[in-house]
């Protein structure tokens, strides 16, 4: 056995190999039976196409999620170290950075996106959700992803951010691209970024104070300068992460929700049966589909990890979404039940850099599903479901659906 | 080890024994206590785990710290000066016998 080169023999040997390539076409159509050979195949594996190690199981994603110290942000959460190679646009001054620098950053988008915030956002966003659904009720046959999905976070987030009305048909290119370049250079990424010029124009502009209407979310983050809690350098940065987390993410939650209540006329009709169970429908959806697949660490340091030696600087690969059907975990993993307690699942992640938008995701995805079963009865699915394929995020690309309205 | 007694809003009381290392909230949604979302899993993120402690029991919980003040302000009921997040309370041995009320709501 060679010693030279990665992966040396005291690391990567004692893990089992897989060959599975978790960013194909093929792996993406069906993930779930490569997501349990995962588990199946140890606490740690390795994954020789991309030679990562990868962590399946709760309790290893969960664990690596809970020591950023060890498995650090700061070299990148995607395949691509930043020790070695040059991002392929500046990091963000959150998801990729490491206390303490991370700490101060964190703080500021906790603060404009806080509990008290959603308070005063409620009203505004519950309202746009029933505008929405009158909308659909006339059409009774529709796309739940292009007409709903996307078009309901269209309609307020763009407008909460602050973002002026001209330019936004770019936010959810960027943001595809934004996900597809966490993955490995395969074809999605390569054109993503290929392609991503415009994009990345259009939201460098759109960060500085002057595009943000006084009031938004944006505006709000450039006040954090004022205030020496940042610096008027880094303020649009910050403006950046909402712009790339903040929509296409939300879209594919809300998608999965519709899809998973579509598919389950049982749990619609519990939901019907009880709104306040709105909530925990998305929460379970966001558990059941995971919309973030995976996201990347990258060690600090030799570490053990359930009995694997993992060496320093190397990538670690957590699947969120593996670890949110864990059997070790859930009851029933496979089943879509909204009345699950779904404390505790990694679909925004886990530990410091925990979704910080996970509030505002929350809030869009109890209101619309509340406005959707107050008014309708039935959901049906009319066509053949046709997936969006990208290296980081689960979802669908159209969902042919007949509504009864009630 | 230390046990815990929630009080519904109605009245009406759920005791709950906890193992080490775990925070009150851990404790509260590892036996299925109705009242105790915990939205975020404890990342003091999300002030659904949201209790409040017993006058009597006050004094001795440690200081509420910053994010915590911060998030208490967003509850969905009020707040009051008893006001804590149970998942940024560790259980300790000297809480045995600790009393929290839940508040109506969570969210």
């Amino acid at each position: 056995m060679t010693v030279s080169g990665t992966p040396a023999s005291t690391g990567p040997a004692s893990v089992p190999h897989l060959d599975v390539d978790p960013f194909d076409m093929t792996f993406f159509a069906d993930p779930y039976p490569t997501h349990q050979r995962l588990r199946e195949a140890g606490p740690v594996v390795y994954l020789d196409k991309w030679n990562v190690y990868g962590v399946a199981r709760y309790a290893e994603v969960h664990a690596v999620l809970n020591d950023p110290a060890t498995f650090c942000s700061s070299r990148g959460v995607g395949l691509s170290d930043f020790k070695k190679e040059t991002p392929w646009r500046p990091p963000s001054l959150i998801l990729e950075a490491d206390p303490p620098a991370h700490t101060r950053t964190r703080a500021v988008l906790s603060k404009v996106l806080s509990p008290t915030v959603m308070k005063q956002v409620r009203d505004r966003f519950a309202a746009a959700a029933e505008e929405r659904v009158d909308a659909l009720i006339e059409r009774r046959s529709f796309d739940a992803i292009a007409d709903l999905a996307e078009a309901y976070p269209l309609s307020i987030f763009p407008d909460a951010l602050g973002l002026k009305a001209e330019g936004r048909e770019h936010l959810i290119p960027y943001a595809s691209v934004v996900f597809n370049a966490f993955g490995p250079p395969n074809e999605l990424r390569q054109q993503a970024i290929a392609r991503s010029a415009p994009h990345q124009a259009y939201v460098a502009e759109q960060c500085q104070r002057d595009n943000l209407s006084p009031g938004g979310f944006g505006a709000c983050i450039h006040a954090q300068a004022d205030e020496g809690a940042i610096t008027a350098t880094e303020a649009p940065l910050l403006v950046r992460s909402l712009l790339s987390a903040g929509l296409d993410t939300t879209v594919n939650g809300i998608g999965a929700a519709v899809y998973c209540l579509a598919r389950f006329p049982d749990q619609w009709q519990r939901l019907r049966d009880d709104l306040t169970l709105a909530r925990n429908a998305f929460e379970e959806a966001v558990r059941f589909e995971s919309p973030v697949q995976t996201f990347f660490r990258t060690t600090t340091r030799e570490v053990e990890l359930s009995g694997a030696t993992i060496g320093e600087g190397e990538k670690v690969l957590m699947f969120l979404a593996a670890a949110n059907r864990d059997p070790r975990r859930w009851d029933q993993p496979d089943s879509y039940d909204i009345t699950r307690r779904t404390s505790g699942h990694v679909g925004f992640g886990s530990g410091i850099h925990m979704c910080v938008g996970q509030l505002v995701a929350r809030l869009e995805g109890e209101v619309m599903l509340t406005a959707l079963a107050r008014r309708i009865a039935k959901i049906e699915i009319t066509g053949e479901p046709k997936r969006r394929f990208n290296n980081t995020l689960r979802g669908l690309d159209s969902l042919p659906v007949t509504i009864t309205p009630a | 080890m230390p046990a815990i007694t929630f009080i519904h809003p109605d009245g009406k009381s759920d005791r709950v024994e906890t193992s080490g290392g775990e925070s009150v909230m851990q404790a509260a949604t590892r036996h299925g206590l109705d009242g105790i979302l915990a939205e975020c899993g404890g990342n003091a993120m999300c002030a659904t785990c949201h209790v409040y402690v017993d006058e009597s029991w006050l004094a001795r919980l440690p200081a509420v710290a910053g994010d915590e003040d911060a998030l208490l302000d967003g509850t969905a009921a009020e707040r009051r000066p008893n006001s804590r997040l149970s998942c940024q309370i560790a259980i300790t041995p000297e809480l045995d016998g600790l009393v929290l009320k839940l508040p109506e709501r969570q969210v």
